[in-house]
């Protein structure tokens, strides 16, 4: 079974969906016209030309730094306070409904604030894509330190493991898969707010270039610029995605192995 | 009121009531965050005198149309993509990936096409709120459970009434639950595509008040914003929450 049959179906999927999003991509610019979206052979070829340019990369260099501090921050801090939260119960409590009433609000409407706090530049968009970021990672790391099975920590006083090696040969293996889940939504969502960043009083970076753009009517930069982000998050999300599965399947055949 | 609800009260108060005295004594200056007092009688003078009537219609109209399109649409599609395997098998890809995209990235892509005005916000934010009720539709009717289809056939219920009294009510949870994603989500989209470029809205205003350095203005809309969307948010909740206690869940 698992062999070149099993490859070309993992692949048969995404290429048929890259096909079709090109083919109503074509048919959109058939309908539209030149000057609302550009055709997908000229606007590649200009993404690629202008990956080549000097000018072009210190922007995407730009957004590439904010993005990663930003992801740094928004995981390394999510989980920290997703394990003192899940740790300690009242506070979890506590705390909770203030995060998700934080979520699922415009967060955009804070950025003149964060702005204001940091200044214009890289320090404000990196606090913007992080506040972002942190909140899932915070939500899912909390539950999975809260749902760890009792067992597992009671077997593991049983063997006089110390808290060091509670904490690595348990903890660890025990909440892996759901934080895992955790970072990868906190990636998409610290991407997203790093180029909302961007999109808004900002002098470099894709952002940047995407926003000129508009005042030149260059659709061809843009759409160029939307493709480039677009590949690389799904590309990314793609490649997590499959290292979450894994992760969660590993977690079920273990614990049959050892009852 | 329980013990973690008091203290979670006590902190909010206490977080407001410190930075009242910060902004008060000067250790944090006016141009940077305004007082909360001053935030609330401004925002109150705002509402009061000038025409933030219209934009709040502005954006409270685009989020209507945009959430009921994306709901409704989001529904059917859902609906239908669960029905027809092929479509499905089709689609699911596209739909894992789909909210990894920046969407704003393609905001100045809809202004070139639709030009500055409500369209390319209500496009934004139902682009951005519809597949999480696909999604939510699709998971909710995935999970019907087997036995409950069967008891449908052996009380012979024709596929309408099958799908009426069994299935709807049976994937209603998660059907609500991106219910209150697509309201969550169309107002980050419309307001935050106001924001980024357009002519009239709240989020524009904001944005306004920010580039003139209007602090005042500019903080008192955002306690505006922040306030209006969690009390829809909280009432969107309440509602889900009496549903479920209905069904005794």
């Amino acid at each position: 079974m698992r062999g070149g049959l099993l490859n070309l179906r993992i692949w048969r999927d995404p290429i048929l969906v890259a096909i079709s999003l090109v083919a109503l991509w074509q048919v959109l610019h058939e309908i539209a016209g030149d000057s609302a979206v550009t055709a997908p052979a000229p606007t590649l070829a200009h993404l690629w030309e202008m990956i080549g340019q000097a000018r072009f990369l210190p922007h995407l260099r730009e957004t590439g730094l904010a993005f990663l501090q930003a992801l740094a921050i928004a995981c390394g801090g999510g989980v920290l306070i997703g394990v003192v939260l899940g740790g300690h119960k009242l506070t979890g409590e506590v705390a909770e409904p203030i995060l998700v009433a934080l979520y699922s609000v415009p967060k955009i409407t804070l950025y003149p604030v964060i702005l204001l706090l940091f200044g214009l530049g890289m320090p404000a968009k990196v606090a913007f894509g992080a506040l972002h970021g942190i909140i899932p990672v915070v939500l899912f790391t909390m539950n999975a330190v809260r749902n760890v099975n009792r067992t597992y920590l009671r077997a593991g006083r049983a063997m006089r493991l110390t808290p060091a090696q509670t904490g690595w040969y348990v903890l660890v293996p025990a909440t892996l898969p759901e934080i895992f889940s955790g970072l990868r939504i906190g990636f998409s969502l610290t991407l997203l707010g790093t180029m909302l960043g961007e999109l808004f009083a900002s002098q470099r970076g894709l952002g940047f270039l995407l926003m000129t753009a508009i005042d030149l009517h260059d659709v061809k930069t843009i759409l160029s610029i939307a493709v480039l982000i677009s590949v690389f998050a799904i590309g990314a999300n793609a490649a997590l995605l499959a290292i979450d599965k894994r992760l969660h399947r590993g977690a079920a055949p273990e614990a049959h192995e050892k009852p | 009121m329980s013990k973690a609800g008091w203290i979670r009260t006590i902190l909010l108060v206490g977080a407001v009531g410190a930075l009242e005295l910060a902004c008060r004594t000067g250790a944090i200056a006016p141009t940077m965050v305004t007082a909360p007092s001053k935030m609330v009688t401004t925002l109150v003078e705002t509402l009061r005198s000038d025409e933030i009537g219209m934009h709040l219609q502005h954006t409270l109209s685009a989020v209507a149309i945009a959430m009921s399109i994306a709901i409704v649409g989001g529904f059917v599609i859902g609906f239908v993509l669960n029905w027809v395997p092929f479509l499905r098998r089709a689609f699911s890809p596209f739909l894992a990936a789909y909210y990894a995209i920046p969407h704003f990235a393609f905001y100045p892509l809809l202004i070139v096409i639709f030009g500055l005005g409500p369209v390319p916000l209500i496009v934004l934010a139902t682009l951005f709120a519809m597949v999480a009720m696909i999604l939510a539709t699709m998971a909710g009717l995935d999970r019907v459970p087997r036995v409950l289809l069967k008891t449908a056939r052996i009380h012979r219920l024709s596929l309408v009434e099958e799908i009426w009294r069994v299935r709807l009510p049976a994937a209603a949870p998660h059907i609500l639950s991106g219910l209150k994603l697509a309201v969550a989500y169309s107002f980050i989209g419309v307001i935050a595509g106001e924001f980024i470029l357009s002519t009239s809205g709240i989020g524009h205003e904001i944005a306004f008040a920010y580039d003139n350095f209007d602090n005042p203005r500019m903080y008192a809309l955002i306690l505006f914003v922040l306030g209006i969307v969690t009390l829809f948010n909280m009432m969107v909740f309440a509602w889900e929450r009496r549903m479920l206690r209905r069904r005794g869940a």
